[in-house]
């Protein structure tokens, strides 16, 4: 209580002190804790607090990375995880795009596409990897398309929500501007749909991730989540959390991606958001 | 649309009905426009101005009644209706045959030069409403619908605004149907102004003073003491 008894007055103060200091202050302050947990984690490890066999130390998995780097072990790894992804994503999302503007744009495409849509997207699709097996095998087709159909949905949802909420008044501007059907779509329709649809790409590029590694985790033999499983049998422990770092480190990467599409689609928001 | 051609309609609307439900919002209405003919249309809030243009724009096809119109149509909407992610210079060029320089014509007619590349939702609501007022105008349509465009107006940019119309008004001569709230507006403008009430044209007087008129005229004190009557409002000065 008192803690914020004595801030509130500093938040009305007038900003004589210089904004940015006090923002890189605090950006340096929340560098603090998760250093201290990799500093007592390190110090648990090198006691011997921490058994490698359950999780190996910080500057183990350090120089595990490095080795893993150098070798191409990983970089081979990471490139065969990114084409499936890179596959199913373009997959999935084009189907994805492609049914919400069929079912999005007309009352038949709509009464065809979103019933059945609307069915798959209740199925819980990690539970298809069986069948997927049974029907692909266990080649590359089975993980591309897991990651394809998980994709498609959230984009296929977003998108068609992102069409039907396209201004009925901007639909009458573009009929008194004489815009032909086609004209319509493209100078209206899409960029109308586009923010909603970019939110979808965020769910969906999450998504993907995820079916990747569950698919990756059943069977393969190349791509980062082989390499976890193979190091699990050699109880190698700092091979699985570099492993980890570079699934997340891609999850981000890829939603700093979207999140730079965002700013350049979106920017005649801007000037009215701020 | 070079010369005015008397006796050509561009517009000719016959027992028009619009029902919203129960709510009858025109009713039987006749109306004919006639080539290049200024109209200026006036009538309460809620009369069914809007509608009315809505259906001459073809915009509303559950009408009842006949409706003709020949010849292109713009619109400038009573809400300025800007595409928010086109600048303002492609609000302008979208669906225009015209070249671009027209365009940029159009823009600095309605002194927007500066403002060409700005986003729609960073204008201000005057800025925004010329620019939509422009998208009309460069068309250069037969009929030309404008609902209420110089609202948003501050009283100078309104009288250059006035100006720009009518001149562009005696360049390409199109009909013009204005709505308006402003009897003022109408009588300094207008060659013919209706007033819309109960569903139908309630009052249709002919202005016939030259241009540039003056709010003295004698002609224009008369017609607004009836537009007012016609309106339901006392005319100023009555005793
Ligand atoms: N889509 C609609 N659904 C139901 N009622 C409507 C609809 N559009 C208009 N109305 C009603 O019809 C009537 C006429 O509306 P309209 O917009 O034509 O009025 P107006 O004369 O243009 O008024 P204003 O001067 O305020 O713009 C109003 O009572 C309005 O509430
Ligand atoms: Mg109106």
């Amino acid at each position: 209580m008192s803690v914020i008894e004595l801030e509130a007055p500093a938040e009305v103060r007038p900003r004589s002190r210089p904004q940015p200091s006090r923002t890189r202050g605090k950006a340096w302050q929340r560098w603090l804790s998760p250093i201290a947990v990799i500093a007592i984690w390190q110090l648990a490890s090198s006691t011997g607090l921490l058994p490698p066999r359950l999780l190996a130390a910080p500057a183990t998995i350090a120089a595990t990375a490095a080795d893993l780097v150098q070798s191409g072990v990983l970089p081979t790894a990471v490139g065969v995880s990114l084409q499936r992804v890179l596959l199913g994503f373009g997959a999935g999302a084009a189907a994805g795009i492609l049914l919400a503007l069929v079912a999005g744009l007309s009352r038949p495409g709509e009464n065809a596409v979103d019933p059945i849509m609307q069915m798959l997207r209740a199925l819980p699709f990690f539970g298809l990897i069986p069948l997927f097996i049974l029907w692909f095998g266990i080649g590359e087709t089975p993980k591309v398309l897991l990651v394809a159909l998980a994709v498609s949905f959230p984009l296929y949802l977003n998108t068609f929500a992102g069409v039907r909420g396209v201004d009925g008044k901007l639909a009458e501007v573009a009929h008194t501007l004489k815009l032909g059907r086609a004209a319509l779509i493209r100078h209206i329709v899409l960029p109308g749909a586009l923010p909603q649809t970019l939110v979808g790409l965020r769910q969906s590029l999450g998504v993907a991730w995820l079916a990747l590694i569950v698919a990756e985790q059943v069977n393969a033999t190349a791509g980062l989540g082989y390499m976890i499983n193979d190091a699990r049998e050699f109880l190698r422990t700092d091979v699985i959390v570099v492993g980890l770092l570079v699934y997340s480190a891609l999850g981000l990467l890829t939603d700093a991606l979207v999140r730079l599409l965002e700013r350049r689609a979106l920017s005649w928001r801007r000037g009215f958001l701020g | 649309m070079a010369a005015r051609l008397p006796g050509v309609t561009v517009a000719s609307v016959r027992g028009l009905t619009k029902a919203f439900g129960e709510r009858v919002v025109l009713e039987s209405l006749d109306l004919e426009i006639g080539s290049g003919e200024f109209i200026a249309l006036l009538g309460r809030s809620g009369s069914g101005k809007s509608t009315l243009l809505r259906a001459l724009a073809g915009l509303d096809r559950e009408v009842s009644g006949e409706l003709a119109v020949t010849g292109s149509v713009a619109v400038a909407f009573q809400e300025p209706r800007l595409v928010p992610w086109k600048r303002v210079l492609g609000n302008i060029t979208l669906g225009l045959d015209a070249p671009v320089e027209r365009a940029r014509e159009a823009l600095a007619e309605v002194g927007l030069t500066e403002r060409e590349q700005a986003w729609p939702l960073t204008l201000s609501g005057g800025e925004a409403q010329r620019a939509s007022l422009a998208r009309a105008l460069v068309r250069e349509p037969d009929l030309l619908l404008l609902d209420e465009p110089f609202s948003a107006l501050d009283a100078l940019t309104r009288i250059s605004v006035h100006q720009l119309v009518l001149e562009l008004w005696a360049r390409h001569r199109p009909a013009v149907l204005l709505v308006t709230h402003d009897v003022d507006e109408a009588l300094l403008l207008a060659d013919r102004v209706l007033v819309l009430d109960e569903g139908r044209i309630a009052h249709d007087s002919a202005v016939t003073a030259p241009r540039p008129r003056h709010r003295d005229n004698p002609e224009l004190i008369t017609l607004r003491a009836d537009l007012l009557t016609a309106l339901g409002v006392s005319p100023e000065g009555r005793s």
